[in-house]
C-alpha cells in the first residue's frame, strides 16, 4: 500500500509540474509564434486566460502536495539530514518558485499595487528558477538520485 | 571629522542622517504608500451626448504625447519564423481615424435614431484604463504597470512587443510598432517584435498637477475627470437625467473610464465601425475573475495537504494496530 502511495504521489508530482512548466511557458506570447498553438489539440496553448487559469489550479495541486509530503516527512521521523543533495537543491528551488509565484499571484488580485521594479524581478526569477529546476531535475533523473539517501 | 566640530554639531549632524536613514526605509515607504492608497483613483467620466466630433483631443494627444512616439530602426531585423508580423505605422503617423502607435485616441461615429430623428453621434475612444488591468497583471515581463490614480501604462524601455496585452484586453487596444525597444538587443528575429504603445492618460502631466491633453483641449467640455465616487455620482445624475445608459463602470470588473449615451450600448455598438484599431462597445465580462476565485481557492491548498498526511498517518496506525 505504502508502495502504491508513493508511486501515486509521484505521478501527481510529474504531472503537476508538466502542467506548471507548459501552463508556465505559456505566459509568454511564444506558442502561437513557433507554431506549437498550430497543433491540433494545443490551440489551448496560446489561449491566455485558459494557461493562467491551469497555472494557479497546477500551483495549487503543487503546494498541496508539498505541505503533504512536508507533514508526511515529519510524521514518519525522518531528519533533514537523510535529504540528497538533489533532493536539497529542488526542494529550495520549488520553495523559491512557491514564493515568487505566491507573490505574483497576489500581485494579480484587484486593487493591489506592487512596485514595477518588484514585478520584473520576479518574473524573473520565477522563470529563472523554474529553468533551473528543470535542470536540476533532469540531472538527478539522469543520475537516478532519489530525494532521500538511499 | 574636523576637530573643531562641536559636540553639539556632531549629534545635531548624526541625528539629521539618522532621520534621513530612518525616512527612507521601507517601512516608512510603505507608510507613505498606504496614505497615498486611501486616495480614490481618478476617473474619467465622457458625455457621448456632448461631443461634436471635432477632433481636438485627438489632436491635443498628438502633441502631447509626440515625444514618447516610436522612432524605428530600419532596416527591420529580419523575423524568424516568417509569420511573424513586421507593423510599421512609423509611414502613416497621421492616421487619425483609429488606434495606432501614434494614435492613441480616435473619434468613432454611430448613425442612430433619438426619438424618430436620425442623428451622428461621436464616441472619443481610448484605453478604458480598467481597475484590474488584465494587460498589466498578465504581461509577462512586468512591462506595464498600474498606478493608484488608476491609470495604466506600458513602460517602452522594457516592452518586448511580444502583444500579449492586446490579446488579453477586451477591446484589443495596444498597437504595436516593429523596429524599437530593448529586442533589438537581445535575440531581435527569435523573440520580441518591437513595443506596444496606447493611451497612458497623461501620467507625465498628471504628475505635474496638469489635466490629460484630451481634457484639457476639449471645447465642449466632453470629458471630465475626478475622483471614483465623485465621477460615478455623476454619471448616474446624468444618466438619469438624459435617461441614457453607462458603459465602463460594470466592464472588465470597472473600468475608469465611464461613458454616458443617450441610446442603449448595444445599439450604439451596432452602430459603429468595428475591426483592428476600432474598438467595440460589447458587455465584457471580468477577464480576471476566474483567476481571482482560483486565487482565494489556493489558500486552503495547504490546510488540505496537511490534513490529507494526518489522514494517512491515522490510518496507517490504524493498520498497524
Amino acid at each position: 500500500m505504502m508502495k502504491n502511495s508513493g508511486r501515486t504521489r509521484h505521478i501527481i508530482y510529474l504531472a503537476t509540474l508538466f502542467l506548471l512548466f507548459v501552463s508556465g511557458f505559456g505566459q509568454l506570447p511564444i506558442f502561437k509564434r513557433y507554431y506549437i498553438a498550430d497543433i491540433p489539440g494545443l490551440a489551448w496553448t496560446n489561449q491566455f486566460y485558459v494557461t493562467h487559469a491551469i497555472h494557479y489550479v497546477a500551483a495549487s495541486v503543487l503546494i498541496m502536495l508539498v505541505f503533504y509530503v512536508l507533514v508526511d516527512f515529519m510524521l514518519k521521523g525522518f531528519r533533514v539530514g537523510q535529504i540528497s543533495i538533489t533532493g536539497f537543491v529542488k526542494a529550495v528551488l520549488i520553495l523559491l518558485l512557491m514564493i515568487s509565484g505566491g507573490l505574483l499571484v497576489i500581485n494579480n488580485l484587484p486593487g493591489v499595487f506592487l512596485p514595477q521594479n518588484g514585478i520584473i524581478a520576479l518574473d524573473l526569477i520565477h522563470m529563472g528558477v523554474c529553468m533551473i529546476l528543470l535542470l536540476a531535475g533532469g540531472i538527478s533523473l539522469f543520475i537516478k538520485k532519489s530525494w532521500v539517501k538511499v | 571629522m574636523n576637530r573643531k566640530t562641536s559636540r553639539r554639531a556632531f549629534l545635531k549632524g548624526a541625528l539629521t542622517a539618522a532621520g534621513t536613514i530612518v525616512a527612507a526605509t521601507p517601512a516608512v515607504r510603505a507608510a507613505e504608500k498606504v496614505i497615498q492608497e486611501d486616495q480614490e483613483p481618478l476617473v474619467t467620466l465622457i458625455d457621448i451626448g456632448k461631443c461634436i466630433g471635432c477632433e481636438e483631443c485627438v489632436y491635443a494627444c498628438q502633441d502631447a504625447n509626440a515625444h514618447k512616439y516610436p522612432e524605428p530602426e530600419k532596416p527591420f531585423p529580419k523575423m524568424l519564423p516568417k509569420r511573424v508580423p513586421v507593423q510599421d505605422w512609423s509611414g502613416k503617423r497621421d492616421i487619425a481615424d483609429r488606434l495606432t502607435p501614434y494614435n492613441w485616441l480616435y473619434i468613432q461615429t454611430a448613425a442612430v435614431t433619438i426619438d424618430g430623428e436620425e442623428t451622428e453621434l461621436n464616441i472619443p475612444r481610448r484605453c478604458m484604463h480598467c481597475q484590474n488591468p488584465p494587460c498589466v497583471k498578465l504581461c509577462p515581463f512586468g512591462a506595464l504597470k498600474q498606478e493608484e490614480n488608476g491609470l495604466s501604462r506600458i513602460d517602452s524601455d522594457i516592452c518586448l512587443g511580444g502583444a500579449k496585452c492586446k490579446q488579453v484586453c477586451p477591446w484589443q487596444i495596444p498597437e504595436r510598432q516593429t523596429g524599437v525597444g530593448i529586442y533589438l538587443d537581445i535575440l531581435p528575429s527569435l523573440a520580441g517584435n518591437g513595443v506596444m504603445y496606447k493611451c497612458d492618460r497623461c501620467y507625465d502631466r498628471l504628475e505635474k498637477g496638469e489635466l490629460p491633453a484630451c481634457i484639457e483641449a476639449c471645447p465642449e467640455d466632453v470629458q471630465t475627470i475626478g475622483p471614483k465616487s465623485e465621477i460615478l455620482a455623476n454619471a448616474h445624475a446624468l444618466a438619469k437625467e438624459m435617461n441614457g445608459y453607462i458603459y465602463g463602470e460594470d466592464e472588465n470588473g470597472g473600468t475608469n473610464t465611464i461613458y454616458v449615451s443617450p441610446v442603449p450600448f448595444d445599439q450604439l455598438n451596432m452602430a459603429i465601425e468595428k475591426g483592428k484599431g476600432e474598438p467595440h462597445f460589447n458587455k465584457v465580462k471580468n477577464m480576471m475573475a476566474d483567476g481571482t476565485n482560483i486565487a482565494k481557492a489556493m489558500v486552503v491548498a495547504p490546510i488540505a495537504g496537511i490534513a490529507a498526511a494526518f489522514g494517512k498517518f491515522y490510518l496507517g496506525a490504524k493498520e498497524d494496530k
